[in-house]
């Protein structure tokens, strides 16, 4: 040895434990290197295919032409002179529920797949690894954009008229669910470096989630069916209230008489939303940095 | 001369399991527990080793001795199962080449990646990116997609980003073997003079004759433990006596 244990001390000022991260904090100061990795993603997910970014509106816009002639027309939710118990723009309801939920679908997906498809960095180069899956929330985000741009002109074209209030809680209502999505796939992402099952149980988590909440249907059918107690259940999953913002600030402005939002929605059940979406993340935050020490020699 | 690492009685484990299936642990447990589905060996054991600044250290060792693993607890990569490991700075190795080049991205945008995750902040790559350049020798191809790159050009410029990157402590790990040869003595030319401006480097490599050149001091790891503490000739010695 070429130090003696007693010099040991007194030089110790400055040195500190590589490979600790400050978790979420951590990738606030990294900031630039989060823009390189959404831009890198971004530049490459559609690179060698044709029709490029089109993609991103082709998919929703042919899922979304699905579900409105099978669920619209055939299994009668559109509102018609022959079925006035439906719901009126029909089309508008889908779509402004279906964007969200993709959004969802994607950011969680990817996000949960992030750390071990970065597995080749993440085992050589230390750097703070809940980049991974942020990023993979804010591709989708970004991806989410162009539909967006798609409904707006949709909602305008049938004579949209919204409110601050109810623009304001369409913001609230992506934030709920982008943060349920990070929480999640900081989650899933750090399981799935041990058991790869959880993708697979994200998967299938996904297909549950696009019928949990009022995406297809009205949330009257729950409360008609299952009565109130389930009402409060399905209210407490954040997408439904994520999704009824978006039926608030979308839908309800070009519908002229609808059932209107679930009772003291703004003032209790979005609250609510965000403290789950919340907990969720600090939930999601404390297992991942459990986890992360070991990633290196698990992957 | 402060201390630039400084590792206290390291211990690492690894946990070898057979299985990951669901199948294998049930009829491991209807067996009574028969035989491990695990197996845990010591990667390090007990390693201590201070290493002050500016001071050039050659890890050496045969296969499987531990010393990649024992460079991957200085870089933050790997967490000790106990013991300390403490730096002062911050440390940019050359893992591995290209791990954090994206294949299909070009030359300028891999820089910018890379050096980010190398722990640069924008402002530096762009004040370093000429000179990144300039030391990779890529030239005109620099706006080419990775991919097309040969692999010494893959090569050179992992490692002018690496350089450039202005670290404290430099870790490599077996990557000089690669590489023509003017490109090696540019290489360690860069590496004399890195260390020459006080930075500490670290060496893994079997190459004992680029050892010889680089490090003063050598560490033999023997089964995760330093069996030889000395200088890098001693340790070559203690090697070659086997």
């Amino acid at each position: 040895m070429t130090a003696g244990s007693s010099s040991r001390d007194d030089d110790a000022v400055g040195l500190v434990s590589p490979g600790h991260s400050a978790g979420l904090r951590d990738v606030v100061g990294s900031r630039f290197l989060l823009k390189l990795l959404v831009d890198k993603e971004i530049k490459v997910r559609y690179r060698g295919s044709v029709l490029g970014l089109l993609w991103s509106y082709v998919k929703p816009a042919v899922q979304f032409v699905v579900f409105y002639i099978a669920l619209g027309i055939f299994l009668g939710l559109e509102q018609s002179e022959r079925n006035p118990a439906g719901l009126p723009n029909y089309a508008i309801y889908l779509f402004s529920g279906i964007v969200l939920i993709n959004f969802f679908t994607e950011a969680l997906s990817n996000a949960s797949r992030s750390i071990v498809t970065n597995g080749g960095l993440i085992k050589k180069i230390y750097l703070p690894r809940q980049l991974f899956p942020v990023s993979a929330i804010w591709v989708s985000g970004i991806h989410f954009l162009p539909q967006m741009v798609i409904l707006v002109v949709a909602c305008l074209l049938t004579g949209w008229t919204p409110s601050v209030l109810q623009l304001g809680t369409a913001v609230l209502g992506f934030l709920i669910v982008a943060l349920l999505a990070t929480g999640l796939g900081l989650i899933f992402g750090a399981v799935n470096v041990y058991f790869r099952d959880a993708e697979n149980f994200v998967d299938m988590l996904l297909m549950v989630a696009t019928w949990a909440s009022p995406v297809l249907y009205a949330w009257t059918m729950v409360r008609d069916q299952l009565g109130q107690t389930a009402l409060q259940i399905y209210l407490l999953n954040p997408l439904t209230i994520g999704v009824e913002s978006f039926h608030f600030a979308f839908w309800m402005p070009t519908a002229e008489q609808t059932q209107g939002l679930p009772p003291s929605f703004l003032s209790v059940w979005v609250p609510i939303g965000l403290v789950v979406s919340i907990l969720v993340v600090l939930l999601g935050q404390l297992l991942f940095s459990r986890l992360e020490g070991r990633f290196a020699q698990e992957l | 001369m402060p201390v630039s690492i400084d590792i206290d009685n390291l211990d690492k484990r690894f946990v070898m399991r057979h299985t990951r299936s669901i199948k294998e642990s049930v009829l491991w447990l209807l067996k009574g527990r028969r035989g491990d589905l695990s197996r845990k060996f010591s990667a390090l054991e007990g390693v201590s080793l201070t290493i002050q600044q500016g001071e050039t250290v050659a890890l050496l060792g045969f296969n499987g001795s531990g010393k990649s693993t024992l460079l991957k607890h200085i870089s933050g990569v790997m967490l000790p199962d106990a013991g300390t490991v403490r730096i002062r700075g911050r440390v940019a190795g050359l893992i591995e080449v290209g791990a954090g080049f994206h294949p299909d991205l070009s030359g300028r945008d891999n820089v910018f990646l890379n050096g980010s995750i190398l722990g640069m902040t924008e402002k530096e790559i762009r004040q370093q990116f000429d000179s990144i350049v300039e030391f990779s020798e890529i030239g005109e191809f620099i706006d080419t997609e990775v991919r097309f790159y040969s692999s010494g050009m893959y090569l050179r410029l992992a490692f002018a980003v690496a350089v450039h990157t202005d670290p404290d402590i430099f870790l490599i790990d077996e990557i000089l073997a690669v590489g023509d040869e003017p490109f090696q003595k540019k290489c360690l030319a860069k590496i004399k003079e890195l260390n020459e401006a006080g930075k500490t480097l670290v060496v893994v490599s079997h190459d004992f004759d680029m050892v010889r050149k680089v490090c003063e001091r050598g560490v033999v790891l023997e089964h995760g433990r330093i069996v030889q503490d000395g200088t890098v000739s001693e340790a070559i010695g203690h090697l070659r006596a086997g």
